[in-house]
């Protein structure tokens, strides 16, 4: 337990991906079976137990420590694992810990999938015991299920693949035929055993992503050169089918990352395993559509916060796919062919499939860059309709691209419609979590409305990121010196007429909402510029906001 | 502040009538207490400053000479009488010539702590309790998570970084009054006995140190040397210096900071740190409540940092406490600003 922890320390300090593949590369050397499996295992989420839930580590701290102490140390650090492990006191010294054998991550393993939940309070009180901080804070994350250290599952197998000399779309393809501690695969990248056997009929086919934009591409790309489609704001998603050895059909649905996604869209994997083909890839879009009209994300974000898959959520949010690309069918592999004929073999797989969870990507027909630029600005005059909501701009393939798996230069663009932008006014500040955590960097802004008293500022939103690090230093200092009030961990930021700080707020879309007392709720609100120089009074009015929802109806449409 | 009747508070700080003085004010008065050096405490244009020589000698250094119409050093220990109420300065433990501030007017024994620790520390004289009726407390570090009294492992794994990488350069933000040097002693106590190299904002202050009888060792500028060629070298730098473009013409420079604040990951990650060394130059939270128990005394005024915790456990012992909430204090350690600034 103790190099693993060790290593997920190192990892979560070390900012560069080529450091973070040296470090695995030499846990994964150094450290032996089973432990390093289980920490692939562990990196990659491919462990599976009940996680902790925070209340049961609450339970044991509070036990321990005064509850208000532990609630205001809770909103300093902003991360409860970290919190616990600083906090947890150390067993006194003469205690038997020192003589018992080290704690191994195999153990904590073990004991986890074999506890049920009364003993697992007592099993965590024990193994926290017998850890130092950082141990702690590793075996915290490790069983809450948030191991957040910046490495992507894809990133320990290309560390993985370095060990073995080989590619990480090796190591990707052999995959899912495997399971902790994976002593074949360790024994296969060694050269000491043949490669594991995975035929897995099911296979998940590293996902093709695209670059942003810039402006000055548009110049060297000739339009006829490329298919543009719509960007659906849903989650970008791969559905596998195939038979197994013993004629069973397997089907998956898998995140762009790779991950099974299955067991949280059981409605959407039933319906592409009863697909008229048995064996096929599918790259798309998941999206909420109800009587066919797309949902915005806000929409498909409530089937997500749920933990369990209801009738009655299924039947509320019903998932669909809206298919972008096709790239393995009846047994061939499409990925080397051009995008231009695979798009034909996918037109015909929707028509032949005829199933209304399943539909297509309509292209963008355009002539121009100037054309399309007009599209993006207004999605719903060129063929997007009513769900124009749901699009976050413009995807541009290149036609003649091959599937390449990864980030390839050149060949897919993005270009998503830009943000609209508000001048508020900071009127509230409370610490965050994750990267942010210990500074106060989630603010609460407000625009002007005039009142009967005069004119008052009326919060509008929330925003917790689109600053560098150093403004949010500059930020949250500035919160510390100008706070008018305190409520709790929230601090009211001195706000007025003739002071206050105003921040340039970016932000997707307006709704209406009768939950917010302005009447408005920005969808993806972001910082994107902090105003030292402009007066509070000149921040924007309410009624700017509300000319933007007449101007886009509900929902909006980009301005432009 | 009812019950320290001879103190109020006012838009520049701490005041005392009867003493018609301020601590550490935060803009110019007529007439200042300064606990310590740092530049959150001693500013600029007071008509009349008290502080220790050696507080004095670095306002000098930093703010000009001319800081102050009119300038007096006080000993640790000396009595000195201001209008009704006897003043004394006693070692604070923060960093050279620091002072808790005792202040008694035959009735009452107030302590104003200023910054201060409970660690040895081989650049300052060690912290005294002084016992006291109400005790004016920091708490920058007034939260149970913040623990660090294991300097010498900090100390231990930047010399195990520094053998494990000798191909690159380990550089260590620090603040430059203090915390430089004190990491330098504590290296130099560590046996590390190679040549340590200065960050131009570093050299008056350990210079001063030295002349004060602070042993720092083999000192060089960075200045003077091509910094590609500091592989595997110790560089001591202002925490700004970290992210400058001045950093990158080290050798694959580890970034390591030397502070209290270094126990939270989301600190160090923050800043791009890849070594965070919790080494602190204030009370954590053990200091702060050991040091509470020891002065004796009945109320706790708590002027800056995480007051509210601390409020908590000091009324949970059933002592009178209440958070200040003084503004402009705390920024020497918690700041981004680069270089010369501060400290
Ligand atoms: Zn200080
Ligand atoms: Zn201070």
């Amino acid at each position: 337990m103790n190099q693993f922890a060790e290593l997920l320390d190192r990892l979560a300090f070390e900012p560069s991906r080529l450091g973070k593949l040296r470090l695995m590369s030499d846990f994964f050397r150094r450290t032996p079976d089973p432990e390093r499996g289980y920490a692939l295992a562990a990196l990659t989420g491919a462990l599976s137990f009940q996680h902790a839930k925070a209340g049961l580590i609450r339970g044991l701290i509070t036990y321990r420590v005064d509850p208000v102490l532990f609630e205001l140390s809770y909103d300093f650090v902003g991360d409860l694992s970290e919190t616990v492990a600083l906090l947890w006191p150390a067993p006194a010294e003469n205690s038997s810990m020192g003589n018992d054998a080290p704690l191994l991550l195999s153990d904590v393993v073990r004991g986890l999938s074999a506890t049920g939940k009364l003993d697992l309070a007592r099993n965590l009180a024990g193994w926290l015991d017998s850890l130092d901080e950082t141990g702690r804070w590793a075996l915290l994350k490790l069983i809450t299920g948030a191991l957040r250290i910046g490495v992507s599952a894809r990133l320990a197998k290309t560390a993985l693949a370095e060990l073995g000399g080989k590619t990480p779309n090796e190591i990707e393809e052999v995959w899912h035929g495997l399971a902790p501690p994976y002593l074949d695969l360790f024994a296969w990248l060694e050269g000491r055993e043949a490669r594991p056997d995975s035929s897995d009929p099911a296979p998940f086919c590293p996902a093709m992503l695209a670059h942003a934009i810039e402006t000055k591409d548009f110049d060297e790309l000739p339009p006829s050169g490329f298919s543009a489609e719509w960007k659906w704001d849903g989650i970008r998603v791969q559905a596998a089918s195939g038979l197994a050895a013993n004629g069973r059909r397997v089907t998956r649905l898998f995140s762009r990352t790779g991950e099974d996604v299955s067991g949280a869209f059981p409605d959407l994997t039933d319906c592409m395993a009863a697909l008229p083909f048995e064996n096929f890839s599918l790259d798309g879009e998941l999206l909420i559509l109800r009587e066919r009209k797309v949902q915005p994300f806000s929409v498909l974000q409530q089937r997500l916060n749920r933990k369990t898959t209801s009738a009655k959520l299924l039947a509320d949010f019903p998932a669909h796919v809206r298919a972008y690309d096709l790239m393995r069918h009846d047994g061939e592999d499409l990925r080397a062919l051009p995008f231009a004929e695979r798009r034909g073999r996918l037109e015909s797989f929707v028509a032949h499939a005829s199933c209304e969870r399943l539909d297509l990507s309509p292209l963008v027909s355009f002539v121009s860059w100037a054309e399309l630029a007009e599209a993006r600005k207004n999605p719903a005059a060129f063929g997007a309709g009513a769900d124009a909501e749901a699009i976050e701009g413009l995807m541009l393939k290149r036609r003649d691209s091959i599937y390449v798996p990864g980030r390839p230069k050149g060949l897919w663009y993005k270009w998503k419609r830009d943000p609209f932008t508000v001048d508020a006014v900071l009127m509230y500040a409370q610490r965050g979590h994750g990267k942010r955590s210990s500074y106060y960097s989630d603010f609460t802004f407000g625009v002007w409305r005039d009142e009967e008293e005069g004119a008052r500022l009326v919060p509008v939103g929330k925003a917790y990121f689109g600053f560098t690090d150093a403004e949010l230093r500059e930020l949250d200092r500035y919160v510390r010196n100008n706070t008018a009030n305190r409520f709790g961990p929230v601090r009211e930021i001195i706000h007025g007429e003739s002071q206050g700080l105003v921040l340039e707020i970016a932000f997707e879309g307006l709704n209406r909402s009768s939950r917010h007392k302005s009447g408005v709720a920005m969808r993806f609100p972001r910082i994107a510029r902090i105003r030292w120089d402009k007066p509070a009074r000149e921040a924007d009015r309410i009624e700017n906001l509300q000319a933007l929802l007449k101007e886009t109806g509900l929902g909006g449409s980009p301005a432009g | 502040m009812s019950s320290a009747h001879f103190l109020s508070l006012s838009p520049a700080g701490v005041y005392c009538a009867a003493g018609d003085f301020f601590i550490d004010p935060l803009r110019p008065v007529a007439r200042a207490l300064i606990t310590h050096g740092h530049s959150d405490h001693a500013r600029a244009g007071h008509g009349h400053v008290l502080a220790t020589r050696e507080t004095l000698a670095i306002m000098a250094i930093r703010l000009g000479q001319g800081f102050a119409g009119r300038i007096q050093a006080i000993d640790y220990g000396d009595k000195l009488r201001l209008g009704s109420i006897d003043v004394s300065f006693h070692p604070a433990g923060h960093v050279i010539g620091s002072a808790q501030i005792r202040m008694a007017d035959g009735k009452t024994i107030v302590v104003a702590s200023g910054d201060y620790k409970r660690e040895a520390d081989p650049t300052c004289a060690g912290f005294e309790p002084i016992t006291c009726d109400v005790f004016i407390t920091e708490a920058t570090f007034g939260l149970p998570v913040f623990r660090h009294s294991r300097t010498a492992d900090e100390i231990a794994r930047l010399l195990a970084s520094q053998q494990l990488f000798p191909d690159r350069a380990h550089l260590v933000g620090a603040y430059a009054l203090g915390k430089a040097q004190r990491v330098i002693a504590l290296l130099r106590g560590a046996g590390y006995d190679r040549p340590i190299y200065l960050h131009g904002a570093m050299e008056k202050l350990c210079a001063f140190y030295e002349r004060q009888g602070v042993e720092l060792g083999d000192l060089l500028p960075v200045a003077a040397n091509d910094r590609a060629k500091l592989a595997g070298e110790i560089v001591i730098c202002p925490p700004g210096a970290l992210q400058d473009l001045w950093s990158r013409k080290f050798p694959d420079p580890v970034a390591a900071f030397a502070s209290g604040w270094m126990r939270v990951r989301a600190r160090a990650r923050q800043r791009g740190v890849e070594l965070p060394l919790v080494i602190s130059d204030h009370a954590d939270w053990d200091g702060l409540t050991q040091t509470i128990v020891e002065t004796r005394c009945e109320k706790v005024l708590v002027t800056h940092g995480e007051a509210d915790a601390l409020v908590h456990w000091a009324r949970g012992r059933g002592l009178a406490a209440e958070p200040l909430h003084l503004l402009g204090y705390g920024d020497e350690e918690a700041d981004s600003v680069p270089a010369e600034s501060e400290a």
